[in-house]
């Protein structure tokens, strides 16, 4: 029983190492999102601020403009993005369950060819840019994104779990095949929904990868884009930062360090905040995905 | 005969309405997938863009051989394999060992902490990744540098240091994505019929051996299965972890530069749409052999482990 208890010990020691491993790094940017421009300057990066300083935020709060506009774009397509793919999705879901259609082993081939090959980024570039012409508008952030087939073979394997034999009535009750998939498939698909819904829901809100190669338009950034053109280099916030009250637009006086991660933790908050409570959805997609389907 | 002809009529009429609900999906990956694929014929010619890719003039093999010849061939391709076999072989090591150890921890509440703690930078984007380690390694306020100066060590440009990069990568990588592959090895962990460790304790088997002889080999389908997948994809590396922690600074490049990024570079930066296209096609082509000769090779051996 002693030697139980020691082992335990060992073991709930090394988990708490390692969660102070995981939780100092975020710890750090926050703390320099609070601290004064003053102590960073003199002291550097400090774990714990060494005085607390809010106006990092009173900047970011103070003219949002550039910020307010990559949170409505980001908001956007990460509402309108999830809700269009999970419904493509599952409507292709259902196809590939379905054993009475006929080209299901040639749709799902098709889909599955494109898991294995693909013609890389600069074709699509091209694409997208010179005969789709969908650079820089509001369309390419949320077509990027809209169709991933590892999700559709997860969601046909939880469509399969529904019994045939709902189907197979409502079959002989006479309902089309649209009708068996919005009134019965739907309904009951709501925990796949759910799970697919975030892992894309999550693709759409930490996006910069479509607007790095897409958009050079400062209205269309999305969150992440414009953190990443803060990190680096500050001024093209800073630069327009024009609505700022009188006793704030001193620019020798915009405290950048600090500033930088107030936005850091201005955008990623809302995510790091909710997603842990959906956690047991990413399990359940995640098993359900490593089961051979 | 009536009714056979109503019967099929009647199926007839239900697989146009299944080929109209998969229609959205099969327009998307053909206009999105295929016609890319089609579009690799880019890698053969000497695309301009104001002559679009039928007008280019063809480039024969000369954007590989520009490639090929070039000591960024090696070097990114090098770069690529390399990182990517540490962060399986590693990955998959550490995940095990933390789920096997978690699987030690009797109470919920810890465990749901633990998990928590270790799952939420998988939430991250990358970008926020890179203001994380920028707080560590900035050369004028980074935390990295007061720690090593306490050592009495000069304060260092990190990101004009490509030697250390490599521990810099693998570490963040792991940190990354470790919350995850435990989170999945857990949940199978948690599957196991707790009758197997009663009756298994019960014949005396110690601690160590309950977790050597039940609970590690229940991991190995899930793990094969993962193997399979990071081994199809070594050719493809996480463009936002060598893009984006590096701020792309090209002192590193000789140590982080690999071929998602080396696509990129020639795409937006050196201008060389050709070669980055053959580069592009190298990388699908030898991806897709490899998946298929890895998948035909775990079939051999363990034929419910194979994918397809």
């Amino acid at each position: 029983m002693h030697k139980r208890s020691l082992g335990d010990l060992a073991i709930h020691s090394y988990f708490i190492i390692l969660c102070v491993l995981f939780t100092l790094p975020i710890v750090a940017v926050v703390s320099v999102s609070l601290s004064s421009e003053a102590d960073i300057v003199n002291w550097g990066y400090k774990l714990i601020p060494r005085t607390i300083d809010f106006s990092a935020y009173q900047y970011v709060f103070a003219d949002p403009g550039q910020i307010l506009n990559s949170y409505i774009v980001t908001l956007f397509t990460s509402i309108v993005g999830p809700t269009i793919s999970v419904f493509i999705m599952l409507m292709f879901a259902y196809v590939l369950s379905r054993k009475i259609f006929k080209y299901r082993n040639a749709i799902a081939f098709i889909a599955f060819f494109t898991m294995l090959f693909n013609g890389g980024l600069i074709p699509k570039y091209i694409l997208v840019t010179q005969y789709l012409h969908l650079g820089n508008t509001l369309g390419i952030l949320l077509v990027n994104g809209l169709v991933t087939v590892w999700y559709m073979f997860i969601l046909r394997t939880f469509i399969q779990q529904i019994p045939e034999e709902i189907m197979e009535s409502a079959m002989i009750d006479g309902a089309s095949e649209f009708r068996i998939f919005l009134s019965l498939v739907v309904p009951l698909s709501k925990p796949a929904i759910a799970t697919i819904g975030l892992f894309i829901l999550l693709h759409y809100w930490n996006d910069w990868m479509t607007p790095l190669i897409y958009v050079t338009d400062h209205k269309l950034y999305t969150l992440q884009y414009l953190l990443q053109r803060i990190l680096l280099d500050l001024q093209e916030y800073t630069n327009n930062m024009n609505n700022l009250p009188s006793d704030m637009l001193d620019s020798s006086k915009i405290p950048g360090e600090t500033i930088r991660m107030a936005l850091a933790v201005v955008s990623a908050g809302p995510m790091l905040f909710i997603m842990p409570f959906f956690q047991k959805y990413f399990v359940r997609g995640l098993t359900v995905g490593s089961v051979k389907g | 005969m009536k009714t056979k002809v109503g019967k099929r009529s009647h199926y007839t009429a239900r697989n146009v309405q299944l080929f109209l609900l998969a229609s959205p999906v099969l327009i998307y990956l053909f206009i999105f997938a295929y016609l890319p694929m089609g579009g690799v014929i880019v890698a053969f010619k000497d695309y301009r863009y104001d002559k679009g890719i039928f007008g280019s003039a063809w480039a024969g093999f000369s954007n590989f051989e520009f490639f090929f010849k070039s000591r960024d061939a090696f070097m990114v391709t090098a770069n690529t394999v390399a990182y990517n076999s540490v962060f399986i072989v590693l990955g998959t090591v550490v995940a095990i060992f933390v789920a096997l150890l978690m699987n030690e921890v009797r109470s919920k509440l810890a465990i749901k902490v633990y998990q928590t703690t270790m799952f939420f930078p998988h939430f991250l984007s990358w970008v926020v990744v890179s203001f994380i380690t920028y707080t560590f390694l900035s050369p004028t306020y980074g935390l990295l540098n007061q720690w090593v100066g306490k050592l009495g060590i000069e304060p260092t440009n990190w990101y004009f240091m490509p030697s250390i990069w490599p521990y810099f990568i693998v570490f963040v990588d792991l940190w990354k994505s470790m919350g995850m592959a435990v989170l999945i090895n857990f949940a199978v962990l948690v599957g196991i019929d707790r009758a197997y460790y009663e009756s298994a304790s019960i014949d005396g088997a110690s601690r160590w051996q309950l977790a050597w002889h039940i609970s590690l080999p229940t991991l190995i389908p899930v793990t094969v299965i993962l193997f399979i997948l990071k081994v199809g994809h070594i050719f493809n590396a996480d463009f936002g972890l060598f893009y984006q922690v590096t701020k792309n600074s090209p002192m590193l490049y000789d140590k982080t530069m690999v071929i998602d990024t080396y696509v990129f570079r020639a795409l937006m930066e050196m201008n060389e749409i050709g070669m980055g296209a053959a580069v592009g096609f190298f990388q699908a082509l030898v991806g897709f052999i490899i998946v298929i000769g890895t998948n035909a090779i775990v079939r051999k051996i363990r034929s419910d482990s194979a994918l397809f």
